[in-house]
């Protein structure tokens, strides 16, 4: 399902004195089954826009076409299907729990989709496995009494549990500690490379955008500064800057090394690479 | 949806009204309601609009962003005006089965609807003009006059600005759930009152448990900055009164000697009534 963002402007409380304009004339295509990061300052855009693709804001112009379908001159219950097809977690997802049990909550998505029972079990079983908790050991349990971070998997499987075409994810490790949010990532990565879904990861982490994704959309009071891959935006370390962002840690110590060692490469932005680049050098 | 409430809103432009002592509004704001329920003739409600005129026009508020407030009421205006037309005795004019319509009626029912009109949009000023925590601010100083309530001024006070301090917090915290769960495939635009009443649970529970939590906070953080209430509290924004204040309090009272002047002498009418 390939979403394609045409002209996309949102003002926010037009005419008002809080008059506020979140995404100017954004004009990009997300291709089927590929791993997309949004990055960006706080402020630049990134949560209107993912909330422009299954149709919870509505543009102020411009439009979002869904599998060749211009999701804003569709019928509410038009609306409604193609939700269940474009999921979407927000940020602390672990806030919208509601139901008495875990095996509830995570079974409100695919209910709303009208499955039948047994397709609704299986799909809460396999989600809340895919998130790596253990099914028997939650099922009953209130999302209550959870810890933070097995609050979130449950709120994230919830999404997943609608099996979308579409997952989109808005800061998921937000609050997390690092192995949590290792885990949960590792786990989004295993799940986009078993059913070859179209993910894009809203996040402030270059770390983890760099490490997941293939192409990265850096954002910037509501406009696109680039879409392109790692590779190529972690060399543009100047312009991140100046945007109040920065590349991954490992990086800036790269480049430090270019000084001592000219024939080193710089455009490495995982820890794994760097090694490998370093030993490359040094063993020469 | 959510952004058409204007009542309770603020509206900051930086104007001369916007200026003035929260007390003075309040003061004035509250003289002007109890005028407006004095006034008996057609005189005094021309002069009440042109008062208002005036104020919203110094206020460099929208007139139209103001009228909106009254968008909400337009139900109980009509309600009030239908009820005096058909309900008041008195000289008949117009009958319609039953149901008769009297002059005095007519009367009442158009200065029913002036006065609502008029208390909305004199009340909303003041809302629109005074930043939320200076209308708390004074208030708390307001209500040191009253006794009995005195005692627990501040405490009232405090309460105030954290309700009215919470209420954008809530209303994104809805919106947000909100989409959240409509995201995850819930309807809330369809269906009969039942099933909706039953789709506002995945709302309602996330809502309650949040606000329960951020009271928790708030209430932590306050302890912990070792609050306890009024107390020999000092204030760092001191509220005084300038002389645009004085000014404004001598034309209130100016309007008001002349409202009392057109009750008693009773001036002729502009048509008879």
């Amino acid at each position: 399902m390939p979403v394609e963002i045409k002209n996309l402007t949102h003002i926010y409380s037009q005419g008002s004195p809080f008059e506020f304009q979140a995404l100017d004339d954004i004009n990009i295509t997300i291709e089927d089954g590929s791993f997309i990061g949004i990055i960006g300052h706080t402020g630049s855009g990134k949560s209107t826009l993912i909330q422009h693709l299954n149709g919870l804001l509505n543009p102020t112009s411009g439009t979002v076409i869904v599998d060749g379908m211009d999701i804003f001159a569709q019928k509410k219950s038009e609306l409604i299907q193609l939700r269940h097809r474009i999921g979407l977690v927000f940020q602390y997802p672990e806030h919208q729990l509601f139901e008495e049990t875990v095996h509830k909550d995570v079974a409100f998505g695919p209910k709303n989709q009208g499955l039948t029972e047994e397709e609704v079990d299986d799909r809460v079983r396999n989600s809340i496995k895919m998130v790596g908790l253990d099914y028997d050991e939650v099922k009953d349990k209130s999302p209550f009494e959870l810890s933070g971070g097995q609050m979130r998997r449950v709120a994230i499987a919830g999404v997943l549990a609608m099996e979308p075409s579409v997952l989109i994810l808005d800061e998921p490790t937000a609050g997390l500690d690092p192995r949590g949010r290792d885990e949960i990532l590792a786990q989004i990565k295993t799940m986009h490379q078993k059913n070859k879904n179209t993910v894009i990861l809203v996040s402030h982490s270059m770390e983890d955008i760099g490490k997941l994704v293939e192409k990265i959309l850096v954002m910037n009071e509501g406009k696109i500064v680039y879409f392109d891959t790692p590779n190529r935006v972690f060399t543009e370390i100047e312009t991140l800057e100046k945007i109040g962002l920065a590349v991954p840690e490992v990086t800036y110590l790269m480049r430090r090394l270019k000084k001592k060692y000219p024939e080193i490469r710089e455009d490495i932005f995982t820890v794994e690479a760097a090694k490998n680049e370093i030993l490359r050098v040094i063993r020469g | 949806m959510l952004k058409d409430v204007t009542i309770g809103q603020f509206y900051p432009t930086g104007s001369i009204i916007h200026k003035l002592d929260p007390r003075t509004k309040i003061l004035l704001t509250t003289a002007f309601v109890v005028i407006l329920f004095f006034i008996n003739n057609l005189w005094g409600y021309l002069a009440a609009f042109l008062l208002l005129g005036v104020i919203i026009l110094m206020s460099k508020i929208p007139v139209g962003y103001i009228l909106r407030g009254i968008k909400g009421l337009v139900l109980i205006i009509l309600l009030t005006v239908i009820l005096n037309l058909f309900m008041t005795p008195g000289a008949v004019i117009a009958s319609f089965g039953p149901v008769n319509i009297t002059l005095e009626g007519v009367k009442i029912a158009v200065f029913m609807a002036l006065r609502l009109i008029f208390l909305v949009i004199g009340t909303s000023i003041m809302t629109l003009t005074t930043a939320p925590i200076d209308l708390t601010d004074g208030m708390e100083w307001c209500m040191k006059f009253i006794p009995f309530v005195r005692r627990f001024a501040h405490e009232l006070a405090m309460m105030m600005s954290i309700a009215l301090r919470f209420i954008p917090t809530l209303m994104e915290e809805t919106d947000r759930i909100m989409k959240a769960q409509k995201a995850r495939g819930a309807n809330f635009e369809t269906g009969n009152i039942i099933s909706r009443a039953k789709n506002l649970i995945p709302i309602l529970v996330p809502l309650f448990i949040s606000a329960f939590r951020r009271a928790d906070e708030l209430a932590t953080a306050m302890e912990a900055r070792c609050y306890r209430g009024g107390e020999n509290r000092t204030r760092m924004k001191q509220l005084i009164f300038a002389r645009r204040d004085v000014v404004a309090f001598v034309v209130m009272f100016l309007m008001i000697a002349g409202f009392l002047a057109t009750t008693i002498i009773n001036i002729p009418l502009l048509f008879p009534l």
